[in-house]
């Protein structure tokens, strides 16, 4: 069937073929013809299904107020105006919030997809006892849902001590609460957010490579390590560079993790959770009345529809640049449990 | 080989073992510091009254109080759990299925292919994290959504036929659940990204010499979709299955989740953040438990 092309015949040609087949052709040509048609249909209203959101919060936060009450304006401001984005990025403290979020999104992805490639490896590489009973391990790793286990980490950072040693000193444990430190000892300890889907996806990727080379490198006299570096990680580039992806990503809109041990600074995602109920107080103290101001709520989804593009804007950047490391490296993978 | 298969690590194999230790040693030392411990410390505090005072914590065995309070006194508990785990139950399968039908699509030839699923694959971006939930999340918006929904429920069109239906009484109960799903069709989308690239990924594992065989024999395309498609796929299923329910359970916007952080963060009662924890994990792994043993049971594994 689909070795007919169309186009390329004439239409005389086509009668005849036509007839000669008994009106097979003719048909198949109408099902391919409907078939494309329902599909361009259907993926065409998913596809706008998925952007719209994006598309109606770009319109919102171009217009007026005037232009939210004027029920003859729909998607199309009158005035464009960037008055919105001038109060989020000042009510979300922007600058600030961007450059922390930025720092610790790249370091905490990159040790993340550093630890993960080499559990990874070790899991995909090596033969030795147990290794069944802790790759289950990561499954659990993957299972525990991180708010079963929060309580008790945040009160073992609040409380931290390493054996008891620096409370027998100073008689006082360590607060750890509003440093980065434990969230880097945790992603080190590949415990981080999502780290078992990491570990997971680049243990299917090392499994899926011959051995050949890896062999070859041990008997030149290469040790494991080495062979690790010179010969298995260039092999990786593509899984290792979506999970940075996903790390990074995840990391930039985490609240979770983020809220629990990042508290004391300004991040975009934490400042972004509480823009709405935050922002009457934040137009209050700029326009210089000191207290705040009740916003209407038409205003007040303006301006959260303008904070949140403002997240998302590097992200969409990014993406747009990156789409093929996100999607096609997924499916080079070639999973399997 | 037959020397790994006896267990015995002489040699190169013993050096290896070694080595894969040590690769996977920052793994074995996080889990037993921030999984392990936390999460027994966590089970131990859930029969706890925890106190948390200056400079230090309290707890004072109670029992089970914690569990008997989450699951008689509290009012919302019980509920929120049930309402969870059906919920995580018909969303995941919808999940399933939508991924599965958008994956079958996109892994057609057609124009504009990469446009496709460049945007499908989009939500796993924008919908992660603080994304979830921003919008509903305060009170001015709240407020707004519900001004919104009242002025506009009759002009639903899938309102409109959930009326008629209602009126012809069929399977009220079953129909509900549909319109539900229908209605959050975009959290339905959004939510399945990653699934659809895993689909996909499988899909194209599947060699085409097997459908060209099938359909000279005279197969359907519908035939070879039940009779190729599915059993080449269904290990994928079962991956796609556990990562879509751990996926749901985790969303930090779901009812249950609000709960257990409200009672950690407003009451500061963390004896009863535990236990409810706890019960909540429970149901999740015996939901994953029971549904991945009757998949497996289902999957067809070519080699």
């Amino acid at each position: 069937m689909s070795k007919i092309r169309a186009g390329k015949m004439s239409w005389h040609e086509f009668r005849e073929r036509n007839r000669l087949s008994g009106g097979y052709l003719l048909r198949s040509r109408l099902v391919s013809a409907g078939a494309s048609f329902a599909r361009f249909i259907l993926l065409f209203g998913m596809c706008f299904m998925i952007l719209q959101p994006i598309l109606e919060k770009i319109s919102v936060s171009l217009m007026s107020l005037d232009d939210i009450y004027n029920p003859v304006v729909i998607s199309i401001p009158t005035r464009v105006i960037t008055e919105n984005y001038k109060i989020a990025y000042g009510g979300m403290r922007y600058g600030q919030g961007f450059f922390n979020t930025l720092i610790v999104s790249l370091t905490v992805a990159l040790v993340q997809v550093a630890m993960c490639t080499l559990v990874g490896y070790g899991f995909a590489r090596f033969e030795f006892p147990f290794k069944k009973f802790w790759f289950a391990c990561v499954m659990v790793v993957i299972l525990v849902p991180p708010q079963t286990i929060s309580t008790s980490l945040y009160l073992h950072f609040r409380f931290f001590d390493i054996l008891g040693l620096h409370q027998l000193i100073t008689g006082e444990s360590i607060n750890l609460r509003n440093s980065t430190l434990p969230y880097y000892l945790m992603s080190i300890g590949c415990t981080g957010l999502k780290n078992g889907l990491y570990i997971f996806l680049i243990r299917q990727f090392f499994r899926n490579i011959p051995g050949d080379l890896e062999e070859a490198a041990y008997v030149d006299g290469l040790g494991t390590f080495q062979t690790f570096i010179r010969i298995m990680l260039p092999e990786a580039k593509p899984i290792l560079t979506s999970c940075f992806l996903f790390a990074f990503v995840w990391q930039w809109t985490d609240v979770f993790y983020t809220r629990m041990f990042l508290g004391g600074k300004v991040f975009l995602s934490t400042s972004l959770s509480g823009f709405a109920d935050g922002i009457g107080s934040y137009v209050g103290n700029a326009s210089g009345a000191g207290q705040p101001v009740q916003l209407p709520p038409a205003q007040v989804n303006q301006l959260l529809s303008t904070a949140i593009l403002l997240v998302i804007a590097p992200l969409i950047i990014l993406y747009l640049f990156a789409q093929r490391a996100f999607v096609e490296s997924i499916s080079s993978t070639g999973i399997k449990m | 080989m037959a020397k790994l298969k006896k267990k015995k690590y002489v040699g190169l194999q013993k050096r290896k073992a070694v080595s894969g230790y040590l690769f996977i040693s920052p793994f074995i030392i996080g889990f037993l510091v921030f999984m392990i411990k936390p999460l027994i410390q966590s089970l131990y505090m859930s029969f706890c009254d925890v106190k948390v005072g200056a400079g230090r914590f309290d707890q004072t065995w109670i029992g089970i109080k914690n569990y008997y309070f989450a699951f008689r006194q509290d009012a919302s508990f019980p509920q929120l759990l049930t309402e969870g785990a059906l919920n995580m139950f018909v969303y995941t399968l919808a999940i399933m299925v939508f991924s599965f039908f958008v994956a079958l699509i996109l892994n057609q030839k057609f124009h504009g292919r990469a446009l496709v699923r460049a945007i499908f694959f989009l939500p796993v971006i924008l919908s992660s994290g603080v994304m979830l939930g921003v919008e509903t999340d305060n009170a001015v918006m709240d407020s707004m959504q519900a001004a919104i929904q009242a002025s506009t429920s009759n002009v639903s069109i899938t309102e409109t036929i959930q009326i008629v239906l209602r009126t012809a009484g069929v399977g009220v109960r079953a129909f509900e659940t549909v319109f539900e799903i229908i209605d959050n069709i975009y959290d339905v989308a959004v939510a399945s990204g990653i699934q659809i690239i895993i689909f996909l990924s499988g899909l194209q594992t599947i060699p085409q010499s097997m459908y060209e065989a099938a359909e000279i024999e005279g197969c359907t395309a519908w035939e070879s979709l039940w009779k190729i498609t599915f059993p080449m796929i269904s290990s994928i299923f079962l991956v796609n299955w556990f990562y879509t329910v751990v996926d749901y359970c985790m969303r930090s916007d779901s009812a249950i989740m609000k709960k257990i952080q409200g009672v950690m963060i407003l009451q500061l009662n963390y004896g009863l953040t535990s236990a409810m924890s706890w019960i909540y994990f429970v149901v999740v792994l015996i939901f994953v438990g029971i549904t991945s043993a009757l998949i497996s049971r289902g999957v067809y594994y070519y080699e």
